[in-house]
């Protein structure tokens, strides 16, 4: 980016007839930011203040709210609430690391290993993208449902005792059961993961691998100590672009969950739409937030990459 | 043992390849019950065979009149997000300007927001102003999450570009409106097409930020969340079907063509 726009055109200042462009040019980056980030001022910058003074306001639909500057509502949404708060952060946690369980090894396969497949395989990856997620997400209750294929065979192998006594599934179900909303998490936010996985990996050098291999490195060395770590930045920002919308989901907990499963999405939606306490439904959205920024900027620190953003 | 080493060798193209069928199981799922004629008002157990839904995907009542609201609230959006996403891409490359710090987080925070904070910050903004909940509101949420998405596109690829292609056309006396014209919009149109084509898919799809500030408008995600509580017809999987079909081919086909150009080139 640096080397683009700051580099001046070396013959500019000596040619006075280009003069009159340049300051032409002066106010131009203004008029092009302009509508745009207009836009994003006033339809995403100020409605979060509106929503950090509607967590502060108290009174009715019928009479009206008013600024009181009622922080107690952040402590009761809190403490009515955490539950919610911890199981979104632990269900998406949980997607999170699936995904890259599961999305490294595609995401590899598509970078090094799938020669004249690769552009179909990219094209099969993205192309659920365009059948409405819902839809996707309402077959899961075809394959997880009660007397399909999947759970017999879970059940005849045994894994939903496992699973049953991990808390994750109960009984001979899996549908609204933790592990079916992970499950469709997962599912749902895979190819965030892996896009970002093949970005990375595509950048690096094949002849890296040769050399590890000449230098007698096995292949898993060689993944473990130059694949992986010259594949972190797509890693960190897949895992955020996996976890912050799993974190604020309440669709898969709606769908393929039950009352136990309930997120913090569900529950600010059903404030904010069903029973229409905006102030408390704004507190917990507020206080979603301020986690999540809270949690990126933690982890970015932590693994290095800030010029990632 | 070679069975042994043959699994080693191939160990994450299995893997990769398992993935993948977790991918699209879903959407083999969705086809196949696009046949399928079922019992109750739930189209999730396999009965029998039928191509009913095809023959008449309108057939359910306000389908296709959301399936239509969608598509007229994507095409804008996308129209909207572009333009205004292609400015700011053009902005942050090509000029030096105070407050880029500022900008450049503007246009970072909305991705990295999860969508019901967005959501529901912005139904508070449209309820202090008394706004009338509808189309209109959903087009504005919409351009507003789909600029950033734009402006991620258009820059990657105004940044790769050469800028002494522009300097050699004004060097042959090309105006600025005739240099930005032949010269940078045709370079930097994939960039372009990239961020249009996502903001088309991410409007279309969306359903939290529209489930919050539609109103009583319906769009087609609102209509299948709907049908998931009252009933879900054969035909939101014949349109789901489609969507994919339609999908495979645009990218196939735009592929295609691709190819032949370079190799016209070559």
């Amino acid at each position: 980016m640096s080397t683009l726009t700051e580099a001046p055109p070396p013959l500019a200042p000596a040619a006075p007839e280009k003069k009159p462009p340049r300051r032409r040019g002066r106010f131009t980056p203004y008029w092009l930011l302009l509508p745009g980030i207009l836009w994003l001022i006033v339809f995403f910058a100020l409605p979060m203040l509106y929503q950090a003074s509607t967590s502060v306001q108290q009174g009715s639909l019928e009479d009206g709210y008013k600024v009181t500057w009622h922080f107690a509502t952040y402590w009761d949404a809190l403490s009515a609430y955490w539950p919610q708060f911890l199981r979104s952060v632990f269900y998406a946690a949980a997607a999170t690391v699936l995904c890259l369980l599961l999305g490294y090894p595609l995401a590899y396969l598509i970078a090094f290993r799938a020669g004249r497949w690769k552009n179909l395989i990219m094209i099969l990856v993205i192309a659920p993208f365009f059948t409405s997620f819902l839809i996707r997400t309402l077959a899961w209750k075809t394959i997880l449902a009660d007397n399909g294929v999947v759970v017999h065979t879970l059940n005849s192998l045994h894994v939903l005792d496992l699973t049953n006594w991990l808390g994750w599934t109960a009984g001979d179900r899996v549908l609204a059961t933790p592990l079916a909303v992970v499950c469709g998490l997962t599912y749902n936010f895979l190819p965030f993961m892996i896009l970002p996985l093949y970005t990375s990996l595509e950048r690096i050098d094949g002849r890296l691998h040769e050399a590890a291999g000449d230098l007698y490195a096995k292949p898993w060395t060689t993944f473990r100590k130059v694949t992986f770590p010259l594949s972190m930045p797509g890693v960190v920002s897949g895992t955020l672009l996996t976890f912050i919308p799993a974190a604020g989901d309440y669709v898969n907990a709606e769908l393929l969950g039950s009352t136990d499963t309930r997120m913090i999405g569900n529950v600010i939606q059903t404030q904010f739409l069903r029973i229409l306490d905006y102030p408390t439904a704004a507190a917990l959205s507020f206080i979603l937030m301020a986690a999540i920024l809270a949690m990126v900027t933690f982890y970015i620190r932590r693994s290095g990459t800030e010029d990632l953003v | 043992m070679p069975f042994v080493t043959w699994l080693k060798r191939h160990l994450v193209v299995i893997a990769g390849l398992l993935t993948l069928a977790y991918l699209l199981l879903p959407n083999v799922i969705v086809t196949v019950f696009s046949f399928n004629k079922p019992k109750g008002r739930f189209n999730y157990e396999w009965q029998r065979f039928s191509t009913h839904a095809w023959k008449d995907p309108c057939g359910v009542a306000d389908m296709c009149g959301s399936l239509s609201i969608s598509l007229q609230i994507a095409v804008w959006a996308t129209v909207g997000a572009t333009i205004l996403g292609t400015m700011i891409s053009f902005a942050l490359v090509r000029y030096r300007f105070r407050a880029r710090g500022a900008v450049n987080s503007l246009i970072f925070l909305p991705m990295a927001m999860p969508e019901v904070v967005m959501a529901a910050s912005l139904l508070t903004l449209f309820l202090n102003m008394g706004a009338q909940l509808g189309f209109f509101t959903i087009l504005i949420a919409h351009i507003m999450f789909c600029l950033s998405f734009v402006v991620t596109a258009v820059k990657a690829r105004v940044m790769s570009m050469d800028p002494r292609l522009e300097e050699a056309a004004r060097d042959l006396y090309a105006g600025p409106v005739q240099t930005f014209l032949r010269v940078t919009l045709p370079i930097a149109a994939p960039g372009i097409a990239a961020g249009a084509l996502l903001s088309f898919a991410l409007s279309f799809d969306d359903f939290i930020i529209t489930n919050f500030n539609a109103g009583s408008t319906v769009t087609f995600p609102m209509f299948v969340w709907g049908s998931a509580q009252r009933g879900t017809p054969v035909q939101i999987n014949v349109i789901g079907t489609a969507m994919f079909l339609i999908a495979v081919l645009f990218v196939l086909t735009s592929m295609v063509v691709g190819n032949r150009r370079n190799k016209q080139k070559a």
